[in-house]
């Protein structure tokens, strides 16, 4: 099945449209343009065989190291029919990190977006309502990109003395 | 007549003579503040486990006047909050106890409360004396029911020593000054 899918995705989107194609627990993973994101989905679900019309997750994540491509998200499809998983990856660079929204076709996404809005800034281009969902409203940065430490900067308890450090 | 086993709250120091006693008005309010706490129950995690404990018949906090729970701020006057308080659970917290009338008084239970516990994190509080004053710690993550019932006391000692009119005193207006509080 995995195979018939990339050949799928490649007749549709070209050779070089699919790429950084890998398994893991036997679950196909690609990777693709942010230009190609939302035809591909749109793709996938509409196929007559493949029909990926359920979206199990969609996460944000965050590379310092890799320039140029430093925030993606993921999209974790999945076939109910075939009982097929895959998932999607797309980057962006962080100074740009402007992604299409899928809100048009999984409702279910508005929320997952505004997650991932939330904790990484990633930007979702035509979402109806991308504000913070987790986080407090008044908080000004977003907290799971690794330039900002996890601990509370304002702890005072934590003294070195204490810790024997 | 056989002796009661029943035991009852000890009168205050006062004035004793045949057929009248006579003491101050605020310790006889105090008395009687001390032993009808009303609790309210601000339990967001595991602590709060312990304090159903704590309430159920085995620990029972009846046995110290606090049986009555209030679920509603405005008859309460043990704010009592048990679990880790998230930033975002922060003013809610703030306005259940302005909403509190006064005598009104805090206890926080276990480290989440007091600290943040092991939370040092963006997400949580680092303890609820940032946003509210707190009369009474109670630390354990979590502490056992025999430890907030021996804060529930502490709390019911302040009452009883506590003058009616705390709320008029400048400390306390300057207290609840500090944290932006009318």
């Amino acid at each position: 099945m995995n195979a018939k899918i990339i050949e799928a995705l490649q007749a549709q989107f070209g050779e070089d449209g699919v790429y950084g194609i890998g398994e893991s627990h036997g679950i196909l993973q690609v990777t693709t343009a942010v230009e190609n994101i939302v035809p591909m989905i749109h793709f996938l679900y509409a196929h007559p065989v493949f029909k990926f019309q359920f979206l199990t997750d969609l996460a944000g994540i965050h590379f310092p190291e890799a320039k140029g491509q430093e925030l993606g998200v993921i999209y974790h499809l999945h076939s109910l029919e075939n009982n097929v998983r895959l998932w999607i990856k797309v980057y962006a660079p962080i100074e740009a990190p402007n992604f299409p929204t899928i809100t048009d076709l999984f409702a279910t996404a508005n929320w997952m977006e505004r997650e991932a809005f939330d904790f990484y800034g990633i930007i979702f281009e035509g979402h109806p309502n991308l504000i913070r969902i987790l986080n407090m409203d008044d908080m000004d940065y977003h907290p799971m990109r690794k330039e900002y430490p996890l601990e509370d900067a304002t702890r005072n308890d934590k003294i070195d003395e204490l810790f024997g450090r | 007549m056989s002796e009661s086993s029943v035991k009852i709250v000890e009168a205050p120091e006062g004035v004793e003579g045949q057929g009248f006693f006579a003491t101050s008005l605020d310790s006889l309010v105090g008395l009687a503040r001390a032993n009808s706490l009303w609790p309210l129950p601000f339990a967001t995690s595991c602590c709060g486990i312990e304090f159903m404990s704590t309430m159920a018949s085995h620990y029972d906090i009846g046995r110290f006047g606090a049986e009555r729970l209030s679920f509603s701020a405005r008859q309460a006057d043990v704010l009592m909050v048990m679990g880790t308080i998230s930033k975002k659970m922060g003013p809610v917290l703030k306005q259940v106890y302005l909403q509190m009338a006064e005598p009104r008084w805090v206890l926080s239970v276990g480290a989440c409360a007091c600290s943040g516990g092991i939370f040092d994190t963006y997400s949580v509080l680092q303890g609820i004396d940032r946003i509210i004053p707190v009369d009474v710690y109670v630390p354990g993550c979590p502490p056992r029911p025999e430890q907030i019932l021996d804060g529930f006391m502490e709390i019911q000692e302040l009452a009883k020593k506590e003058s009616t009119r705390r709320r008029n005193t400048p400390e306390y207006k300057a207290l609840l000054a500090s944290y932006g509080i009318e």
